[in-house]
């Protein structure tokens, strides 16, 4: 059985107050990430209504089945997420922490298919700057796609980073015991964070890769 | 009498004066009101002083009666004061259609000033009284921003597209030209001087002067029209063996484009200005002439601005009945 | 025998540096954002300096560029839009709602913290040779054409970001969940409508700021070009993301301040607020409306007409819900009973200047003289008259007002007074004349100037010096207090707050037991001491 009496903190009055405060503070964080993404959407929002054409040739430089299949990835670590929060809320310890193990284990799958992705930009001579090897008479708006291209999803792909980190810990807290079904805030907290990260992804994915047509 | 004091510029556009009566009646406007809460508040703090510990406020709440009256009557001034500023820009932003024309580069930390008629200048413009100018500016590199305090007008030059400003002199003399975006190590020294002079000098003007060191072979003493630098950078690049009078010409002919209206491929049309040319020559891509395929490389990196503006010149002066 | 209070139960550095008492890092952010305003001041001293005589004599061209961009820098980011909230804030969100501590103690230290590493970044740019794109960093001259350290710099400005974004998340989240049995909102003391709506604000905007500068720094870096013309970059968009959240930024930096002075100002006139409501709803449309200007500063960089009509009409809107306040807080004076100690000084000195800085505010929101003014010494003058005069005015009276309470000290009445005068003074002195040079057309950011603006200028260099030692005073009395001013009481101004109710200096806990709130907020005449 799990233990899972959590201290209340002393500025709290009851475990229904600090949960309630820990619930919106990660909401308003999810609120800042949301507008920190936002600057990139509106560049890419006001690049591509200027530059279609290039933006579609850039879009067809990627690649679909990689891309389509890191959505499937993610949107199944959300699933095991949300499994994970379900296993934390009956108090079920060792599926708690299978499900942060195979959501862990997905996102890093995500990364590292992410990873060949970018070693194939390298590869191919698309990374912005002084490497960008694309001619052709819209090359330099295809150079600003790719400019978009890698910070969204480095941006993205940085908060993969961090989630996976978390969750690390928070599964080994889990393995301890810390959680079960009077407290499992980090665990809801952080399936917040992940879906956000999920959500994320899902606007990205058919605004970089499915473009033009495809 | 202000000016004479040191305390406004001088008017020396047609728009000075308007500026100046909405700038001035702000400043009444600003005395009434910080004179008015300074009164109050000096008048409260002496009459309502505390003058023994039983002096006890009296406990007011608010009034609604108020909170509308001091919210409604500053909103109708300031819309006011909205409409007026704003029928002021819209004048500053429509040069008139007679004006003639400067182009303008900034660059780190000078302005060139490029007249049609060939003469140019570096930190200085010469202007006639009395006329509207249109002046189209751009940067090399970074934002700059012409200023002329006298005429109280000003405009940012942005690198990679055109923008105006225009004016109208009302009196002869000398009057600072600022740079007014901050563009780095010289950017207080990137001033100069707009000089008005009457319209039989500025044409004398025009005319006389030396090559001022314009690229390019100089024809007979004059300086060079623009538009005729233009002409042959237009066949240096071989523009003309697309954009020909002639069918089955691979590029649309450029005879009559400056300031029609141009039928765009997927639809819509566009009015071809300045900005439009210069756009189509940096990248053909962004509005495609219909019926035509987009086959027009880009020659963006390999004319410069001046370049630009000479080829921009040139197709203007193809457009009849046009000035150059 | 002194009782214990949250300074006295322990005086290990550990228990400093590790603390989680939100007091005691409102006394951490105290040193951090006092140090960067005497750097940045110093800067502005230099400047002043060289303007005294139409050429560059005392710097060069490219020094000189680089103090007014590190003062730029330093006094916003790193001064102004921490120093209430993260000040004031800290030490006065809690005991105002009758909490014990923020919603989330240690992300407040954190915030701290991460100011901290964020100012040590900026002072390393500062000391190994400086920044110079103006602090709005423009591109393209920040990502393209200037040699300076633009990437250490926009790393510490990033995380001064950061630990605003904690600050206001914690703010928030108290306000909402933590409040005293009986303390509905409509009972907040407006200090707490001023902070929550700076939240908001800070939530919402600086994000975009961090993205935006952190592009820059991409592309600096990577050698990429999101704003490049040449690849077909834009940038305008550029102006458009840093103005976004740079517009909100001074409502950040102002509404903190009129937090403050509705509470001085009820305080020393012994009387409820005039329109509590009205102030309250203010304090948020200014925010809500503050995000729908940013155009403003942008009328002559080659945005449409429609839309700078656009912002500009929105720009008169936004400026009716602070004459709004300033009204109110006249009204406020009506038949009180006022006295006119160093708070209530500089609480009236704020209403003063804020209302020149506001209604030069519409000079700038009219598009037609806009455009002669824009970047000119009429913005610069515009933008101190509400940091200075109206900002850091309110945070000096909020410094005096609260001293007692953080510090268990009075700090020497007629010293402040005259400190408050001079501050005055030395400030009209120093930016009325720049209103007139902006007009005659002298720009931002020249450290050369034709002739005829010198005199101005002599005159602004006169009021700076002045200035300065209005500031420089209250440092050294206020230190002196700490050690020989007289002790205070819970409430020596009598006031009403549940701040009151406590001791001077309050414990680390803040409050024995909970309160219970029963009344409006400003309920003078304060009939019985209720001491907790």
């Amino acid at each position: 059985m799990s233990t899972a009496e959590h201290a209340v903190a002393h500025q709290f009055d009851d475990a229904e107050q600090q949960h309630e405060a820990s619930t919106l503070g990660m909401w308003l964080f999810l609120v800042t990430e949301i507008l920190f993404f936002g600057g990139l959407f509106m560049l890419y929002v006001v690049y591509r209504t200027t530059y279609p054409d290039a933006f579609a040739e850039g879009s067809h430089h990627l690649d679909l089945r990689l891309g389509a299949f890191n959505t499937v990835i993610l949107i199944g670590s959300s699933l095991t997420m949300a499994l994970a929060v379900h296993a934390a809320q009956v108090g079920r310890q060792r599926v708690l922490v299978g499900f942060l193990g195979l959501t862990i284990v997905l996102g890093c799958v995500f990364l590292v298919i992410k990873g060949f992705e970018y070693a194939a930009k390298f590869e191919h001579g698309l990374v912005p700057g002084p490497g960008f090897l694309l001619a052709g008479p819209l090359a330099p708006q295809v150079e600003l796609f790719f400019c978009l291209y890698f910070a969204m999803t480095a941006l993205h792909a940085i908060h993969m980073v961090i989630g996976v980190g978390v969750l690390a810990v928070i599964a080994a807290m889990a393995t301890r015991g810390a959680f079960g079904p009077a407290y499992i805030t980090p665990v809801e907290l952080m399936g917040l964070y992940w879906h956000f990260v999920d959500v994320v992804w899902i606007f990205l994915f058919p605004l970089l890769y499915l473009i033009g047509g495809r | 009498m202000l000016e004479r004091l040191g305390l406004m510029p001088t008017q020396a556009s047609t728009v000075a004066g308007d500026v100046d009566a909405l700038y001035l009646s702000l400043v009444a406007l600003s005395v009434v009101f910080s004179v008015g809460i300074a009164a109050a508040l000096a008048f409260f703090a002496i009459r309502y002083r505390r003058r023994s510990e039983a002096h006890e406020a009296e406990q007011i709440h608010g009034s609604l009666a108020l909170e509308l009256v001091w919210s409604i009557i500053p909103f109708v001034i300031a819309m006011g004061i909205f409409v007026w500023g704003a029928s002021l820009f819209i004048t500053l932003k429509r040069p008139p259609e007679n004006a003639i024309e400067i182009f303008a580069v900034g660059k780190q930390w000078m302005w060139k000033l490029q007249h049609l008629e060939g003469r140019r200048e570096i930190n200085e413009l010469h202007v006639p009284v009395g006329t509207p100018v249109k002046v189209t500016l751009t940067s090399e590199d970074v934002i700059h921003s012409f200023f002329v305090p006298a005429f109280r007008v000003k405009q940012d030059a942005v690198p990679g597209r055109y923008s105006t400003v225009w004016f109208e002199a009302t009196q002869t003399g000398s009057f600072h030209l600022f740079c007014a975006e901050y563009c780095g190590t010289e950017h207080s020294l990137m001033i100069g001087t707009v000089t008005v002079m009457e319209p039989d000098d500025y044409q004398a003007w025009l005319s006389a002067g030396s090559g001022d060191g314009m690229a390019g072979p100089a024809h007979g003493d004059g300086p060079r029209s623009v538009a005729a630098a233009g002409g042959e950078l237009f066949r240096d690049l071989r523009c003309h063996t697309c954009h020909r009078q002639a069918p089955g010409a691979l590029g649309p002919s450029l005879t009559n484009v400056f300031g029609a209206q141009v039928t765009l491929r997927g639809g819509g049309t566009v009015r071809a200005d300045e900005a439009y040319l210069r756009e189509s020559i940096v990248d053909p891509r962004a509005k495609l002439t219909e019926g035509y395929d987009p086959i027009m490389p880009t020659f963006q990196g390999l004319v410069s601005e001046e370049g630009l503006m000479q080829l921009v010149a040139y197709i203007k002066s193809l457009a009849a009945g046009q000035d150059t | 025998m002194e009782t214990e209070h949250y300074l006295n139960v322990d005086y290990g550095i550990r228990s400093w540096l590790l603390t989680r008492d939100h007091k005691r890092i409102a006394l951490l952010y105290l040193g951090s954002i006092t140090f960067m305003f005497f750097l940045g001041g110093i800067f502005a001293l230099v400047i002043r300096l060289e303007l005294l005589t139409p050429a560059g004599d005392i710097v060069g061209a490219d020094t000189y560029n680089k103090l007014f961009t590190m003062h730029g820098v330093i006094m916003i980011f790193f001064f102004l839009i921490p120093s209430i909230p993260a000040v004031l804030g800290n030490f006065l969100v809690p005991l105002m709602i009758g909490a014990r501590d923020l919603a989330f103690p240690r992300l407040n230290l954190a915030s701290w913290y991460v100011y901290s590493l964020g100012a040590l970044f900026g002072l390393w740019a500062v000391f190994t040779g400086g920044v110079d794109t103006g602090w709005t960093f423009y591109a393209p001259y920040s990502t393209t054409a200037s040699y300076t350290k633009v990437v250490p710099t926009i790393v510490g400005a990033f995380l001064v970001g950061f630990s605003s974004i904690f600050t206001g998340l914690n703010f928030i989240v108290t306000i909402h969940r933590m409040r005293a049995p009986g303390l509905t909102w409509f009972r907040l003391p407006l200090f707490i409508w001023a902070h929550y709506a700076t939240s908001v604000i800070i939530i919402l905007g600086t994000p975009v700021i961090a993205i935006t500068l952190g592009l820059v720094a991409v592309e600096r870096v990577f050698r990429i070009g999101i704003f490049d013309p040449a690849l077909g970059g834009d940038p305008i968009l550029f102006q458009h993301l840093f103005w976004f959240y740079s517009h909100p930024a001074v409502y950040i930096m102002i509404l903190p301040s009129m937090g403050i002075i509705s509470e001085v100002i009820t305080c020393f006139s012994r009387k409820r607020i005039f329109g509590y409501s009205f102030i309250a709803i203010s304090s948020l449309a200014i925010a809500l409306l503050g995000f729908l200007v940013w155009g403003h500063h942008m009328f002559v960089s080659g945005q449409s007409v429609y839309a700078a009509l656009i912002f500009s009409v929105l720009s008169f809107a936004v400026a009716i819900p602070s004459a709004v306040k300033v009204f109110n807080w006249a009204a406020t004076l009506y038949k009180g009973s006022i006295s006119f100690e160093a708070p209530m000084v500089y609480a009236l000195g704020f209403i003063g200047l804020f209302t020149i800085g506001g209604l030069t505010g519409l000079f700038l929101a009219a598009l037609g003289l806009d455009v002669h003014v824009h970047d000119t010494y009429f913005v610069v003058a515009h933008f101190h008259y509400i940091m200075v005069g109206g900002a850091i005015m309110g945070y000096l009276a909020g410094i005096h007002f609260w001293w007692p309470k953080i510090t268990g000290r009075l700090y020497p009445e007629t010293l402040a007074r005259i400190a408050a005068l001079t501050v005055f003074l030395g400030f009209n002195l120093t930016f009325f004349p720049q209103f007139v040079l902006g007009y005659l057309g002298m720009p931002r950011r020249y450290y050369t100037y034709p002739e005829e603006f010198q005199v101005l200028n002599v005159m602004s260099t006169a009021g700076a010096s002045i200035l300065g030692i209005g500031y420089l005073l209250p440092m050294l009395y206020l230190t002196w207090s700490l050690r020989w001013g007289p002790r205070a009481s819970a409430n020596p101004w009598r006031a009403t707050g549940l701040e009151w109710t406590i001791p001077s200096p309050p414990s680390t806990h803040n409050f024995p037991t909970t309160p219970l709130v029963t009344e409006e907020p400003y309920a003078y005449p304060l009939r019985e001491a209720r001491e907790y």
